[in-house]
């Protein structure tokens, strides 16, 4: 029974771990501006793409990784200054209806860029091998995504309570007007937040497409669904939150789409019953549960309305 | 206000009567092959469901994104009862023929389209329209996302036909009418959609105009206010997303009969946005801003705009840039110059009968 | 200088009138390419168009009733999916093209397939397996092999070549094409005696792991995946990554080279039924080579190398078959060259085309290829005939 399970934990791990790095971004925007940055996992797919191109230029891989962060980091940025800024005072659906629009205008660029092809992501040597680990066969990336979150994620509360900027970030998320009344730069926090976020899904990128090498215009819309979906079920707003939720939603996906074999070895059904289709649209009947049962997720604060 | 004057609503529904006898003439005179009447159609049923959405999102000030979702319904609605059961072994190949082996009439199949939709509106409703802006606006996407898998789900075969294409159904070809020979004798095939949603929209105006719709706008204004004026906001909000519903269902109806096939895995959350962005194009809170945006938009991406997406000469000169998928970047880009420097769309908040009356003093900008 | 500039826009204009007058010497007779450039068959529809477009370098001009036309190729977009289709083939349609090609994909030619039939426009299918296509119309033709021969190839192929017993199947939940070569290699793998499993993925999924767990976990001898070339690759590169060794079969879409460079360097039994054989028309083979050596788009659209994929041979031969069906005809007019259709026949590269009653190229036989996994090519295996 271990043996049939343990595979699609282990990729359940994996990918949970890659939501987790697109969640933070999801989480963080959210804690700051009350924004669901829709096009948050087209940025993410954007870093792939942009890895695509600069390796295909046969630049070495040291150089290669990092300008593609810096790049995704800088797209983050140039996102939040274009399109969220100019709405800073508009109502929050406008802001919304602008991040639906730069998705539709990103994902409509790279589909113009590539010609709507599939495009193969590069083998990046050190995690693109194969290894065993207790009798299943996966990529090195499988086992380095879960260590490489955590590690980012505690350099990342440490920033969040440690820094100036951190301290700043968290008074903004407490009370946007008064945090700018006491003369922080509102502007520049905000910033710093899509960068951060930005960042971490471009590391995120080159875990997942390592693990999945094909990159196509639509290939951010689920991973950020479903990284969106982690962040509300762990409690928007909170980091530690946002990754176990990313985390249960991965394994949770995975062991999904090998229910049907799972409960055929365990003799609980005699013909398989095609439920691994069900894998995405389980996230969301989560999602609709937990918004019923316990909207402010996991970890959330409790937010009043204030009339 | 000042005395109404009769003018601005006669001058109205004579628009509306001018573009109707246009498009019967049209359809008679033009060969059916020309690209206008694929707009005109595609164009009134996205206008319908551009309108559908409004109602929540502009009128009522739920944000909801589950409007792909209803579609979908609608549109399954319509195929499974009206595909012909002569035809059904064909359609149904996996599942020997499908469990259901009657057919309803085309206009039955449409108002069934919108019942089931607006059914199951009220199912998702009772959770989730507790819920505050952005969550209610994951949530409905969410809905609508589980509504394409498990329409998909091959246990659910011998009805929704699983995941494959659902085809053979009257579509909008069939009303024209025919000679015993097969000849066509009267093109109705394009008015007969402007009708359907002509109707439906007016419906939705109707309500609009009626003491519902005030309450509805009033929730939009200020929720709190609102139930402290007396208006029940649970039964209101339920009522606008389910009447929302029921014509999205029927709008997915008319989108499967201009499609002739339908398919649920291209109900995605695309679909929503692209209805979404129609309705911010035309205007939140403006039924005539819908319509017209949503025949612009259609005509601009099927049409106007198709030689972006080919190699074009001047003379020797080839003009850079254009190839497959230029038209969508070109169509972003005006996107999001609206989005951001022209919030309030092509009408505002203003309506047809508005552009005939003498200019007011607009109310002062939010 | 504003003078110059009139100068010069003058003469350009000029020179340009000149250019098309050049070019419209002769009436033209438009051809209809529905197929996808982009998408999940983004690929295949490429290689599939390249044949059409070497087959209109080869033969640009044709004689209808005593008059040279000049063929132009009309393309439209179908992205591979059925409800971008319907607009494709309406541009088709408003063009006034006489015939239509395509399209790669089973679905999108059936979502496609009444926009034709209402304009009385001729299809003639060029890769399109599924029966679906051409049964209960008389407007759309198909010039390869069907599914269920197809399917039965496969099976037979599995069971009495590999020695296979469990087969596990893999396909895109509601893509005709998958959908119907799993149920007709099912049927005849459980048959032969044989146990399938069989399992969908949703469109745009992107992650074959648990899959191809699922079907190690069953103990598959084998993993049928007839799909796109855009899953196929990878499934095959993921299924190296995980050690899997368990040969994989698939239908025409797999004779690619873009999946054979998938397999390239890995332990995986690739095997394909496809139309054609690179090596069986020296003539047609060498031809298109140079067309490409000299052609950079067309190189690139044939995914980078010049191995030529089987689709591409079936674009080719559907060509000429529309020009027959244009001469039969006598005339430009589509319900004409519909007409004449059923009566055409033609020697192509891929083998003799006629049609059957419901408008199917009569074929029985199929090639079976198999990918070296040193070399990353495709390499004969055998010639499959079923009566």
């Amino acid at each position: 029974m271990w043996n049939t399970i343990f595979p699609y934990l282990l990729s359940g791990i994996s990918v949970g771990g890659q939501y987790a790095l697109i969640a933070i971004g999801y989480t963080m925007v959210y804690g700051i501006l009350r924004l669901i940055n829709f096009a948050h996992g087209d940025v993410f797919m954007v870093a792939g793409i942009i890895m695509v191109y600069i390796a295909a230029s046969g630049l070495p891989l040291w150089v290669s990784v990092p300008l593609v962060l810096i790049i995704t980091a800088a797209v983050g940025f140039v996102i939040e200054r274009v399109a969220y800024k100019p709405l800073r005072s508009a109502p929050r659906m406008s802001v919304m209806i602008s991040a639906i629009g730069v998705s539709y205008t990103l994902q409509n660029l790279v589909l113009y860029i590539t010609g709507g092809l599939n495009k193969q992501y590069p083998a990046i040597p050190g995690i693109s091998e194969s290894i065993q680990i207790g009798g299943a066969t996966t990529k090195v990336v499988t086992v380095v995504t879960p260590v490489l979150v955590i590690l980012l994620v505690v350099a990342l509360v440490l920033l969040i309570n440690r820094t100036k900027i951190g301290m700043a970030m968290r008074a903004v998320s407490k009370d946007f007007e008064t945090a700018q009344l006491m003369g922080i730069k509102i502007n520049s926090v905000i910033s710093t937040t899509f960068v951060i976020g930005s960042f971490l899904a471009g590391v995120g990128s080159v875990l997942y497409f390592t693990n999945y090498p094909t990159v196509i215009q639509t290939s951010g819309a689920m991973p950020g669904l479903k990284a969106f979906v982690a962040a509300v079920f762990g409690g928007i707003g909170s980091i530690p939150g946002a990754v176990i939720g990313a985390f249960i939603i991965g394994i949770m996906e995975n062991l999904i789409k090998g229910l049907d074999i799972i409960l055929f070895k365990a003799g609980l059904v005699t013909k398989p019953l095609g439920l691994a289709i069900f894998s995405d649209a389980f996230t969301f009947a989560l999602l609709i549960i937990i918004l019923v049962v316990k909207p402010t997720g996991l970890f959330g604060e409790k937010t009043t309305d204030k009339v | 206000m000042k005395a109404k004057s009769k003018t601005p609503a006669i001058l109205t529904w004579l628009v509306i009567a001018v573009i109707y006898v246009a498009v019967f003439v049209a359809e008679q005179l033009l060969p059916p092959s020309s690209m206008l009447f694929t707009v005109l159609k595609k164009g009134a049923t996205y206008a319908l469901v551009a309108v559908s959405m409004n109602l929540l999102n502009g009128f009522t000030g739920i944000f909801s994104l589950g409007q792909a979702g209803f579609m979908l319904i609608g549109a399954y609605v319509y195929g499974i009862f009206t595909i012909p059961v002569a035809d059904r072994p064909v359609v149904y190949q996996y599942y020997d023929g499908g469990a259901i082996q009657f057919t309803v009439p085309v206009i039955a199949a449409l108002i069934l389209a919108g019942l089931a939709a607006a059914f199951f509106a009220f199912l998702i409703g009772l959770p989730v329209l507790r819920l505050k802006s952005d969550y209610l606006a994951i949530a409905t996407l969410g809905f609508a996302e589980i509504m394409r898998v498990l329409i998909q789900w091959n246990p659910m075969g011998p009805i929704t036909n699983g995941a494959n294409m659902l085809r053979l159904f009257p579509n909008f070809n069939d009303f024209n009418l025919r000679d015993a020979s097969g000849n066509v004798t009267l093109y109705l095939s394009t008015l007969v959609p402007f009708l359907i949603a002509g109707v439906c929209i007016g419906l939705i105006v109707l309500l609009l105009n009626s003491g519902y719709g005030r309450a509805l706008k009033a929730i939009r204004d200020d929720e709190i206010a609102a139930e402290a004026m007396g208006v029940n906001l649970a039964h209101h909000k339920r009522l606008a997303f389910c009447i929302s519903s029921f014509f999205a269902g029927i709008g997915g109806a008319m989108l499967a009969m201009y499609q002739t096939t339908v398919q649920a895995k291209f109900f995605t959350t695309a679909m929503t946005y692209e209805i979404l962005l129609i309705v911010v194009i035309g205007g939140v809170g403006s039924v005539t801003g819908s319509v017209l945006s949503s025949f612009l938009f259609v005509a601009a991406s099927e049409w106007w705009l198709r030689f972006l997406d080919e190699k074009q000469m001047i003379g020797n000169f080839e003009v850079p840039l254009l190839r497959n998928g230029f038209r969508l970047v070109v169509f972003s880009i005006i996107i999001m110059v609206v989005v951001l420097f022209f919030r309030r769309g092509i009408m505002g908040t203003r309506e047809l009968p508005d552009l005939f009356r003498k200019k007011r003093k607009e109310g002062a900008v939010k | 200088m504003k003078k110059l500039a009139m100068i010069v826009l003058a003469l350009v204009l000029a020179l340009s009138c000149f250019a098309v007058s050049l070019a419209e010497d002769l009436p033209v007779v438009k051809i209809g390419i529905f197929e996808p450039a982009s998408g999940d068959s983004g690929a295949g529809g490429k290689q599939e168009t390249l044949g059409v477009q070497y087959a209109n370098r080869v033969q640009p001009t044709v004689d209808i009733g005593g008059t040279t036309y000049k063929v132009e190729l009309v393309m439209a977009d179908n992205g591979s999916s059925a409800d971008k289709a319907p607009s494709a083939a309406q541009k088709l349609v408003s063009e006034n093209v006489s015939v239509v090609l395509g399209s790669y994909g089973s679905g999108v030619s059936i979502a496609g397939s009444e926009y034709f039939k209402n304009a009385n426009i001729p299809a003639i299918g060029l890769t399109c397996t599924n029966p679906q296509v051409t049964a209960g119309n008389s407007h759309y033709f198909r010039v390869c092999f069907l599914d269920p021969f197809q399917g039965t190839v496969l099976a037979n192929y599995a069971f009495k070549e590999l020695g296979a017993k469990t087969a596990y199947c893999l396909g895109e939940a509601g893509n005709d094409y998958d959908q119907g070569l799993i149920t007709f290699f099912q049927q005849a793998f459980e048959g032969l005696g044989g146990t399938v499993m069989h399992e969908d993925f949703l469109t745009n999924n992107a992650d074959f792991t648990a899959f191809l767990t699922t079907a190690t976990a069953i103990g598959a001898d084998v993993i049928f995946c007839p799909v796109s070339i855009a899953y196929s690759t990878q499934i095959v590169a993921q299924a190296a990554s995980q050690g899997i060794t368990i040969p994989v079969l698939g239908g025409d879409t797999l004779d690619s080279n873009v999946v054979a460079a998938a397999a390239k360097g890995t332990a995986i039994d690739l095997v394909v039924t496809t139309f054609y054989q690179e090596g069986a028309n020296a003539d047609f083979d060498n031809g298109f080579k140079a067309w490409l050596a000299e052609d950079a788009e067309a190189m690139t659209n044939n995914g980078g190398n010049d191995m030529i994929a089987g689709v591409t041979c079936m674009g080719y031969d559907g060509y000429f078959t529309a020009l027959a069906a244009l001469q039969a005809a006598g005339s430009t007019d589509g319900a004409a060259v519909m007409a004449a259709l059923p009566g055409v026949e033609i020697d192509g590269v891929s083998g003799h085309i006629a049609f059957d009653e419901t408008g199917d190229a009569i074929r029985t036989s199929a090639f079976v290829k198999k990918v070296n996994n040193e070399t990353g090519d495709w390499e004969f295996v055998a010639e499959q005939t079923i009566e």
